[in-house]
């Protein structure tokens, strides 16, 4: 069973030739099966969690553990880190010219799967995968992310999550920008993943409205740079009445 | 590959519209274009042709030092239909394409010895291209080459340039009436050779001209793809591909004459650099006479710069001097391979070389399948895929 284990992280970044603690020790633990919510106010870390546990090389990682059923996750390669079951739908997916989104996905899947799929199997399994999130199949043709809305940008994150059936799926703001229709056919992807039973996920998110749709087992507050407050579901009821302003230092929006 | 331009490297460009330039795009150089070395001066590399250039490295060819002391192996293979002559400086086709234009290519015009020319006959429709190859030995040599395509005939001539040397060519393509002719020069020179030459094409009526310029290997390579049109209705297609590496110096300078009515041209270069000091120079110049109504003209270029400390200078530049045109337009652009993109793709798996590769590419892959050889394509992909593993090294 799949368990992503963090411990007392910190991360630092270089901004304007000062190094920047952006993580101040996180601790959490993900099993397979699980679903856990982030949520935390706007620059309170939150990507630079989801980023440090991809292996982003802006991210400094000075102190801590993370570990993937054991394995240190800090000590391998981005790429080895995907490999290895770690999935990271981004907040802000990056154009790629030149490279069409069906080149894109036979390259992955075959890297993560250690083989490349079956021609006649893989064209049936992208065909539905795209069916599913409303996808035109003539996106496949377009090349990654460039001209996407950011609704079809969210789509090809979940897209991939569907197809590359990571352990651990960490998802970066999915629900940022997108409208109620797009909202409920991105979760519906996530849902099917989960369904499965074999994916735990990382749900970060600065509002509630996701969760009306994915349902997590567990809800932690997120505030500069840790987490301050865990519980179940019902403690994302409390946010969505009562905001962050009592997690924020003086109360003050970050 | 952000349409931004990284450090070191310029994206300009003009386009005048209107009035009849004082000074017409070819004319902004030192010298008109002569047969005769003697009419250009030594270039000092302040001069707007050479000021991209490193004279120093040309070893001579610029300055006159330069004796032809080499030796170049040249084969041809032709089709039976196909004539090979070796004819010297008086033959009448030899410089009826155009006049040198700088100091390099006139040099070679006032020294080569002998020329060679091959002809298709008119009608003729090869079904196999004529394959010249070019191997240099080491040492200096000067070349003259012309292909000539009689009316309505068909060809498609492939110029391989390999092995070590210090060349200065000039190589010219008789376009007849009606006829097609394809152009593919490889430029695969050993990375120590020296290469400055003028591809000048003369179009026919109503004739077709495609030129494929290819360039991966040399310390210098400076070519000027000319086209001019003999009367109306011809249509000409450059594409280009360099892969510019570690310390070369890749440039290449064309140059569309438009002063015939109704023609066509559209110019297509795309160039990766990779390594420090690599240095790629395009410049498009398109020339659209008053007397050139009718004309339809585009020109791109693009650079992706694959790592820190390489430079491209492109400059495309339009100049239009009649209103009664089809279209004209021009688009540069050098992006850079970021780490955002390398990132992204490894997070999905994908090794580093692999991503570099998936990019590249796709940067090229557009290009190879609109020049239409399938031969070629296969030839120049693996070309590509050696070229970047020869970096991650
Ligand atoms: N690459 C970076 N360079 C500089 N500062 C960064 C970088 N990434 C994040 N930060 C800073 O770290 C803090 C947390 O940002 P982020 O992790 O994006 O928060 P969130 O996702 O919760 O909105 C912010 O103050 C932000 O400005
Ligand atoms: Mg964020």
């Amino acid at each position: 069973m799949a368990t992503l284990e963090i411990h007392d992280l910190r991360v630092t970044v270089e901004a304007d030739n000062a190094t920047k603690e952006i993580l101040k020790g996180v601790d959490l633990t993900v099993k397979q099966g699980e679903t856990h919510a982030i949520m935390g106010p706007n620059g309170s870390g939150k990507s630079t969690l989801a980023y440090s546990l991809a292996g982003h090389p802006k991210y400094t990682v000075t102190g801590g553990t993370v570990t993937l059923d054991g394995e240190d996750v800090l000590a391998m390669t981005v790429d080895e880190r995907a490999r290895a079951g770690v999935f990271l739908a981004m907040q802000y997916p990056v154009e790629i010219p030149g490279v069409s989104v069906s080149n894109f996905l036979r390259t992955s899947a075959t890297a993560v799967r250690g083989e490349a799929p079956k021609l006649r199997t893989w064209v049936k399994e992208v065909k539905e995968a795209m069916e599913h999130l409303h996808m035109d199949p003539s996106f496949a043709e377009r090349n990654v992310n460039e001209g996407f809305s950011g609704g079809e940008k969210k789509r090809h994150e979940i897209l991939q999550l569907e197809l590359l059936k990571p352990s651990i799926a960490i998802l970066d703001e999915t629900d940022s920008g997108l409208d109620v229709d797009a909202l409920r056919i991105v979760s519906e992807g996530v849902n099917r993943v989960r369904e499965n039973g074999e994916v735990g996920t990382l749900l970060i998110t600065h509002y509630t409205r996701i969760l009306r749709y994915i349902k997590p087992d567990f809800v932690h507050v997120f505030s500069a740079g840790r987490i301050v407050e865990s519980g179940g579901a019902e403690l994302a009821d409390k946010l969505e009445e009562e905001g962050y302003e009592s997690y924020v230092k003086g109360g003050a929006a970050a | 590959m952000a349409e931004n331009t990284p450090a070191g490297s310029t994206t300009d460009g003009a386009i005048t519209v209107g009035q009849p330039v004082e000074q017409p795009a070819d004319a902004r150089v030192s010298a008109a274009p002569s047969y005769d070395v003697a009419d250009f001066p030594v270039p000092n590399g302040r001069e707007e042709e050479w000021r991209f250039t490193p004279l120093e490295r040309l070893r001579g060819l610029h300055d006159g030092t330069a004796e032809a002391t080499g030796s170049l192996r040249v084969e041809v293979t032709a089709p039976e239909a196909v004539t090979v002559q070796t004819v010297d400086r008086t033959d009448p086709r030899v410089g009826k394409a155009g006049k040198p234009v700088d100091r390099v290519v006139a040099q070679a015009f006032s020294a080569f010895e002998k020329a060679s020319v091959i002809s298709v006959p008119k009608d003729t429709v090869l079904t196999e291209p004529v394959r010249i190859s070019v191997h240099g030995e080491g040492g200096v040599a000067y070349g003259h080459q012309v292909v000539e395509v009689g009316a309505f005939a068909e060809a498609v001539v492939v110029l391989d340039h390999t092995g070590d040397t210090t060349l200065a060519a000039n190589v010219e393509f008789l376009v007849g009436d009606g006829a097609k002719l394809t152009v593919v020069s490889v430029q695969d020179w050993a990375d120590t050779a020296v290469h400055v030459a003028q591809h000048t094409a003369l179009v026919g009526r109503d004739a077709s001209f495609k030129s494929v310029v290819v360039t991966f290997g040399g310390d210098v390579v400076r070519l000027h793809p000319r086209v001019v049109y003999g009367a109306t209705g011809g249509e000409a297609d450059l594409f280009g591909l360099y892969f510019t590496d570690r310390g070369q110096h890749q440039e290449h300078r064309l140059f569309i004459d438009h002063d015939t009515p109704h023609c066509r041209s559209n110019v297509a270069y795309k160039g990766a650099l990779q390594g420090q000091d690599a240095h790629a120079v395009w410049i498009g110049d398109v020339l659209i006479r008053a007397a050139a109504e009718g004309t339809d003209t585009y020109e791109l270029n693009r650079n992706l710069v694959l790592t820190d400390g390489a430079r491209v200078d492109s400059v495309p530049n339009l100049e239009i001097e009649t209103g009664e045109i089809v279209g004209a337009g021009h688009a540069s652009a050098t992006g850079r391979f970021e780490d955002e993109q390398l990132f992204y793709l490894m997070s999905r798996g994908i090794r580093a070389e692999d991503a570099r590769r998936l990019v590249v590419r796709g940067f090229f892959g557009e290009l190879v399948q609109q020049i239409g050889l399938p031969d070629l394509e296969e030839r120049l992909m693996a070309k590509i895929d050696t070229e970047l593993e020869a970096a991650v090294g």
